[in-house]
């Protein structure tokens, strides 16, 4: 009975729309004349967290982008709890990549945190205590409050991605989209940030990150959705993070060898 | 110098020229930080077609139809460049060169073609202004500022451009949050439903809106300097962006002021009998400034941390 | 009176003015294309402003020594003098503080221009109308040309052509990959310097004819023409010469052919439509052309996701692939295939098989890589090599769940 039970409510076949955090559907978009990615369907679980997985150039970073309306797809919807993206930009919080960001400009760490806060605060909003509070609270969370002070681009790369993470963690959200942001950081800011979005999902959020590192995937995450410009498998770990998917996913490009090793550890 | 001779003489071309150059440098912070300071050039040298076609509509030297005529060649420019960067695949600093360069030379073909030569318009003009010209001559001492009928004397480009800089302002005050998100991160900027093209478009028009009102005091080019140099010395004093638009404000007087009583009164200290150009001196000292700021700004070097990668 | 001008019989002067500007298009043309594949079109208008204060410096120095201040090699020297120092400041804000180029451009033209226009001030003082030859620097001025002026710009140009040709080719590798070039152990800085340095030559002799303002016009925007015709580098240099050179040639026979027509505007002007033909027209960069590729695209795109969806019985929910559907006979208006309809999205289901094979196949991996959802499998796999896929596949079987 219980196995039933808890087989039936991770099959995303099941889910409405307006159940899941995120819906993609019939997604493609194109820079030029080569499809980045192409046709795409998602369906996000909610209070999950989820990787999305695939080679280099595989579409990860151009679905995220996607889902939030930075680029400007040529075919597809996307739903955010049931709803159209733009009624609920308030529910998502993003952290993107690091190297988009202008790592010269004159800003203090806090400052950046206090950018989560400006749906709240409006046009001209004062910054007050509680703000303040609210954000040094979010620099705590990542180990990142010592640092307040500091000009962003003073800060190593794991620094600026707790940061980012902190700024994400101020907009106080339902669901957090996250690229990448294992990518050349040390050791002590990829433990800092797992155990913060573990405990966000603790907390009933949704989580949703860019991930390039097969062999953390299993430790990490309940659910996966590989991706290799289609969608090759989407799905809780155990069920969709195999041998066979990642073939399909990776294709020649990962040795056979890995692929056993990973296959083996989610087995 | 006595108030009879100070205010009718340099009181106005002084006061023109701060607010000029506080007014052009206040967006030209967030257009160097954006790494748009040459939209800053595009947008001075096509004040001068604007100029002329306003001119060739109206067929005469009137304040409204010439600023709108330059502030609609500021919109035309912007769009082009986009168009073209975007159609043709440029990278935006050949778009721009293309744009400018081309509008430019329209500008100076239909004042050749046109006969202006009853009216005060011509390139050199255009080119680098007359700040001195723009005297008080009602003006009889301090007691003046308090003269109803002497102060309607006042030259209208004071107006201009004291509205332009309460204008200039505002926006900067009112869009303070999202200029600075969107400027730092744009697709954060984008995910909170901040409409970051919508806002780049406004903040072009506010520093067009600038440097129309600044062209009748210092010409199309200099203002150039107004936009850059302020800006450009204050990013190496500090780090938050807050106090650097503060200094950006300080240098930007201090040029103006400085560069008019250098231009006034220097040649006469060295011996010399005639001045010389107020806004070209006042370009020269936001150089000066941001040469010492190069060399002794305490932030002028980049962040040492590797950034991203 | 057009045409009189075009073959140059309208007299020594305008003859003089049109094989000037023709050699002066042709070298901004080809020297320009390495600054624009540089992506640094713009340092040439930091460059050509600051040539301002170096003319007047010369002025003075030459009436100082006694000169009526019209030698043109003197003027142009001084010009040179004070665009090497512009330059190199430029260089140095960008090297050494934290501003980016685009801000240490926009500073050194303005703040050197200002500082120009101070002198020239000064200049006006000294003595009325002895600068009158100092504001045609500006904007150009090619009445009253003599044929030392009209021999000084030919030898400048030619000799800068002459450079160009010398050292095209590491130029052209620094603006393709720099850091491949540093690799390679070319000096990329010095490389750059060099080519600075010719810009700054061009702008010099261009000073003369149309203006240290528009002479950037005729560094930028033959290169950026070119562009749109070719893909090889050589050809863009070339063909931008031949443009700059044509657009000087056509600008300077028209100016001469009626009253108020500036030289250096109409120059900038035709070089200006010989871009806008260009940008519409050009077979495979040209906007028509990728409008029509994209709208192309778009329908196959959309056409291929709905048969997809019939395939697999799923809704269509994008109006526009039902309505291309529609019109393609595949599917009929509440959104149910046509037979021809259901024929072809079995073909486009059993391809996505066979790529899904291809694709999981080490053996397959160069074709693998051209996938990209839209291209035939036919195009890249031989009749036999689909049929042995087709046999891995095997025949209709049971869906996994």
């Amino acid at each position: 009975m219980l196995e039933l039970a808890a087989g039936k409510s991770s099959s995303s076949g099941d889910l409405t729309v307006h159940d899941s955090p995120l819906v993609i559907r019939g997604m493609t978009v194109s820079y030029g004349q080569k499809p980045a990615i192409f046709s795409v369907d998602m369906t996000v679980q909610p209070g999950a967290m989820t990787a999305i997985i695939g080679p280099n150039g595989a579409g990860k970073s151009t679905l995220l982008k996607a889902a939030l309306g930075i680029v400007k797809p040529l075919s597809g919807q996307v739903l955010v709890f049931g709803k159209a993206l733009d009624r609920q930009r308030a529910r998502i919080a993003y952290v993107p990549q690091r190297a988009s960001v202008d790592w010269d400009f004159p800003t203090r760490v806090i400052d950046v945190v206090l950018m989560g806060l400006s749906r709240e605060l409006g046009l001209l909003g004062r910054v007050r205590m509680r703000h303040m509070a609210h954000a040094m609270e979010c620099l705590h969370r990542v180990g990142m409050h010592e640092f307040a002070d500091r000009q962003i681009g003073q800060l190593s790369g794991g620094q600026q991605q707790r940061v980012f993470l902190a700024r994400a963690l101020a907009q106080d959200a339902d669901l957090y989209l996250l690229d990448e942001p294992f990518a050349g950081v040390d050791a002590a800011t990829e433990k800092a940030i797992i155990s913060v979005l573990k405990s966000l999902k603790e907390a009933g959020k949704t989580v949703v990150v860019v991930h390039h590192d097969l062999a953390t995937v299993t430790d990490y995450f309940d659910h996966v959705f590989l991706i290799n410009t289609r969608k090759v498998a989407e799905g809780p770990v155990e069920q969709a993070f195999t041998a066979e998917t990642l073939q399909a996913a990776y294709g020649g490009r990962l040795a056979t060898a890995q692929i056993d090793q990973i296959s083996g550890t989610a087995g | 110098m006595s108030g009879e001779e100070f205010v009718p003489l340099s009181l106005t071309p002084l006061l023109i020229g701060t607010f000029a150059a506080i007014a052009c440098a206040l967006p030209g912070n967030f257009l160097v930080l954006r790494k748009q300071a040459l939209i800053g050039d595009a947008i001075s040298h096509v004040v001068l077609p604007g100029i002329v076609v306003a001119f060739l509509v109206t067929g005469a030297i009137s304040t409204w139809p010439m600023m709108l005529g330059a502030a609609g060649a500021a919109v035309v420019a912007v769009v082009l460049i986009e168009t073209i960067r975007r159609l043709g695949q440029i990278e935006p600093g050949a778009a721009m060169g293309v744009v400018f360069t081309t509008m430019f030379a329209g500008g100076v073909l239909l004042l050749e073609q046109t006969d202006t030569s009853s009216v005060h318009l011509d390139v050199e003009h255009a080119l680098y202004g007359s700040l001195e010209s723009l005297i008080w001559l009602d003006a009889t001492g301090w007691s003046s500022l308090l003269d109803p009928v002497a102060l309607a004397g006042l030259p209208p480009e004071l107006a201009r451009i004291a509205l332009t800089l309460v204008g200039v302002s505002l926006f900067v005050w009112l869009f303070w949050r999202p200029l600075k998100i969107s400027t730092f991160d744009e697709g954060f900027a984008r995910t909170i439903g901040i409409r970051t093209g919508a806002l780049g478009m406004a903040l072009v028009i506010s520093a067009a809106i600038a440097a129309v009102a600044a062209f009748d005091a210092v010409g199309s080019i200099i203002v150039i300097a107004m936009f850059i140099c302020p800006p450009a010395a204050a990013r190496m004093m500090t780090d938050r962006l807050e106090t650097q638009i503060a200094w950006s404000v300080v240098f930007a007087i201090l040029s103006a002021v400085s560069g008019y009583i250098l231009a006034g009164y220097g040649p006469l200290w060295l011996g010399g009998s005639d001045s010389v150009s107020a806004a070209g001196m006042i370009a020269t000292m936001s150089g000066l400034i941001l040469a010492f700021a190069a060399v002794f700004g305490p932030c002028r070097m980049r962040a040492a941390a590797p950034g991203p990668g | 009176m057009l045409w009189d001008a075009l073959t140059l019989q309208l007299g020594y002067n305008a003859t003089l003015v049109a094989i000037g500007a023709t050699l002066l298009g042709f070298s901004a043309g080809v020297t320009g294309t390495f600054l624009f594949l540089r992506k640094r079109a713009l340092v040439s208008d930091a460059i050509s402003h600051a040539t301002l204060p170096g003319v007047c410096i010369a002025f003075m120095v030459l009436v100082a020594l006694g000169g009526t201040g019209r030698n043109l090699i003197g003027l142009l020297s001084g010009s040179a003098i004070s665009a090497a120092v512009g330059l190199l400041c430029m260089n140095w804000l960008i090297r050494r503080t934290r501003l980016a180029e685009d801000a240490a451009i926009g500073a050194v033209l303005s703040v050197f221009f200002g500082f120009g226009i101070v002198l020239l001030t000064i200049i006006q003082t000294m003595g009325v109308g002895r600068q009158a030859g100092l504001e045609g620097f500006l904007l150009g001025s090619t009445a009253g040309m003599l044929w030392s002026d009209a021999l000084i710009i030919a030898i400048g140009g030619a000799a800068t052509l002459l450079l160009v040709m010398i050292i095209r080719r590491p130029m052209m590798m620094v603006a393709f990959d720099s850091e491949y070039a540093a690799a390679l152990g070319l000096p990329v800085h010095r490389i750059d310097l060099a080519m600075m340095g010719l810009v700054m030559a061009v702008t010099v002799v261009g000073l003369k004819i149309v203006g240290l303002i528009l002479i950037v016009a005729l560094l930028i925007i033959p290169a950026v023409t070119a562009r749109f015709w070719s893909d090889r580098s050589d050809h863009v240099v070339l063909l931008s010469g031949v443009i700059g050179g044509l657009s000087g040639y056509l600008g300077a026979a028209v100016s001469a052919s009626a009253p108020n027509l500036p030289t250096g505007p109409i120059i900038v002007l035709f070089s200006f439509g010989f871009f806008v033909l260009s940008l519409f027209l050009a077979p495979v960069r040209g906007v028509l052309a990728a409008i029509v590729r994209h709208l192309r695209f778009q329908r196959r795109v959309h056409i291929r996701q709905g048969l997809l969806a019939l395939a697999q019985g799923q809704n269509i929910y994008e109006p526009y692939t039902l309505r291309l559907l529609r019109q393609a006979g595949l599917a009929r208006p509440d959104g149910v295939a046509t037979d021809a309809g259901r024929a072809q999205a079995a073909k486009a289901l059993r391809d996505e098989k066979r790529w899904e094979i291809v694709r999981a196949d080490n053996a397959h991996e160069a074709a693998a890589a051209l996938y990209d959802g839209l291209r035939d499998i036919e195009t890249v796999l031989t009749r036999d090599q689909i049929d042995d896929i087709d046999r891995r596949i095997g025949g209709p079987r049971e869906v996994r769940p």
